[in-house]
């Protein structure tokens, strides 16, 4: 049975069509390994070798790896949400309200996602802190520091505009609250605010932008940053293991 | 193909100044920089135009209140959709916004207390606007307030008033 299934996946990995996709032939030798690594799109910006103290759980928590995980789960349940939520008023909150009470395994999807972003908004902070008391900011990784606080502000005005959505008391009241904070600015506040209402009130056209940051622009700017945040980790030489950790084993 | 005889990009000077150290390239780099900056410049203003709408849906700034009558002499009387009190002491009538000047809350008349209070972060006024504790920074301010030929009440949102000013009825 096992020789039979062997041999079928021989033939498989020996025709035209497998040949053409992957290239690079059975992964037996480290050179061709890494060439399979570097052939594929989406793990050429990872790297090809990964010390393994730095897969032990107390090097990151897999705090990082977390994040990126919920972020999955965010689009794809956002996605499925979409297709049942018109972004108008009242609409928005009828829509809401049948997602949790009318639509089969509505609420399920709601709270996936409501839970998801809540437990990212967590756990990015939880990869911060440790990144940050580990000195994992220090030279080279200043720049991918950087990109990191551009994705945690990234999060929380994804999970500020999402807050919108339900278009409920609570809701409308964090936003109302929220914008009359930027209205605070000197000078420019009171334009600013303005346009991202797109109006003097918390309404049909503020929920529209908001949702159009929330699930076209915001997320398109995360995946860009965050495809630059894995590259860079695998360009600064991997991820900084505790000199306590570091007792020279590969 | 015959040979062109051109001289490098590097030693092409403008021919009206020789000598002068601004190369043909330099030039035209920083004319099309300039352009692109111009044109980048331009952009970001209609993009802003784009985004500020020109008509909204949103409630009348400008509004009718009703008959005079209608509000007792020293009564406070909120009205919901408009977000304004219509306020009648004997000196006569004003109209104080109901929206927090902290962060935008609609706040409310408590009688039993003689003030207007807010429920997000506990602001409170006297019924005249005047602040009795923070966090709001300012008073709550007075809107115009005026009679129409018809003699009912019209508040008119846009203009703010001093809170010294009373339409006398």
């Amino acid at each position: 049975m096992a020789t039979t299934l062997h041999s079928a996946l021989d033939r498989l990995r020996s025709t035209k069509v497998w040949r053409s996709i992957f290239r690079r032939g059975p992964a037996s030798t480290n050179r061709t390994r890494s060439l399979a690594v570097f052939g594929n799109l989406f793990l050429h910006w990872l790297p090809v070798k990964v010390r393994e103290k730095s897969l032990r759980v107390r090097a990151s928590y897999y705090m990082g790896s977390i994040t990126f995980l919920l972020f999955i789960v965010l689009v794809v349940t956002g996605v499925l949400l979409m297709f049942y939520y018109h972004p108008a008023a009242p609409n928005a909150y009828h829509d809401m309200k049948d997602l949790r009470f009318v639509v089969s395994n509505g609420v399920f999807l709601r709270n996936v996602h409501r839970l998801a972003a809540h437990l990212m908004v967590f756990a990015v902070f939880w990869h911060m802190f440790h990144v940050f008391y580990r000195g994992g900011y220090k030279p080279p990784h200043e720049f991918n520091w950087v990109v990191g606080v551009i994705l945690l502000l990234l999060t929380l005005f994804l999970s500020y505009t999402g807050y919108l959505l339900p278009w409920d008391q609570l809701a409308f009241w964090a936003v109302t609250v929220g914008t009359n904070i930027i209205s605070a600015m000197p000078l420019i506040g009171n334009k600013i605010r303005h346009v991202v209402l797109g109006g003097n009130i918390v309404g049909e056209n503020a929920l529209l932008r908001f949702y159009v940051l929330h699930v076209v622009v915001l997320p398109l700017i995360a995946f860009l940053f965050i495809a630059i945040h894995f590259w860079r980790v695998q360009k600064d030489g991997g991820l900084t293991v505790r000199p306590k950790d570091d007792d020279g084993k590969e | 193909m015959s040979e062109t005889k051109q001289p490098p990009f590097t030693t092409v000077h403008d021919e009206g100044e020789p000598g002068n150290g601004v190369t043909r390239r330099d030039f035209l780099n920083e004319v099309t920089l300039g352009a692109l900056g111009i044109a980048g410049l331009g952009s970001v203003a209609v993009t802003y135009q784009y985004f500020s709408p020109n008509v909204l849906f949103e409630p009348p700034t400008s509004f009718r209140v009703g008959n005079p009558d209608l509000y007792p002499v020293q009564s406070v009387t909120i009205l919901q959709e408009q977000q304004v009190y219509i306020v009648r002491m004997p000196d006569g009538f004003y109209a104080v916004s109901a929206i927090c000047t902290h962060l935008g809350c609609v706040t409310q008349w408590k009688p039993d207390s003689d003030q207007i209070a807010c429920p997000c972060h506990g602001s409170k006024f006297k019924a005249d606007g005047t602040k009795i504790e923070g966090p709001a920074p300012r008073p709550l301010p007075h809107f115009a307030i005026s009679l129409t030929a018809d003699g009912e009440l019209l508040v008119d949102k846009l203009q703010t008033v001093k809170s010294g000013e009373v339409l006398k009825v």
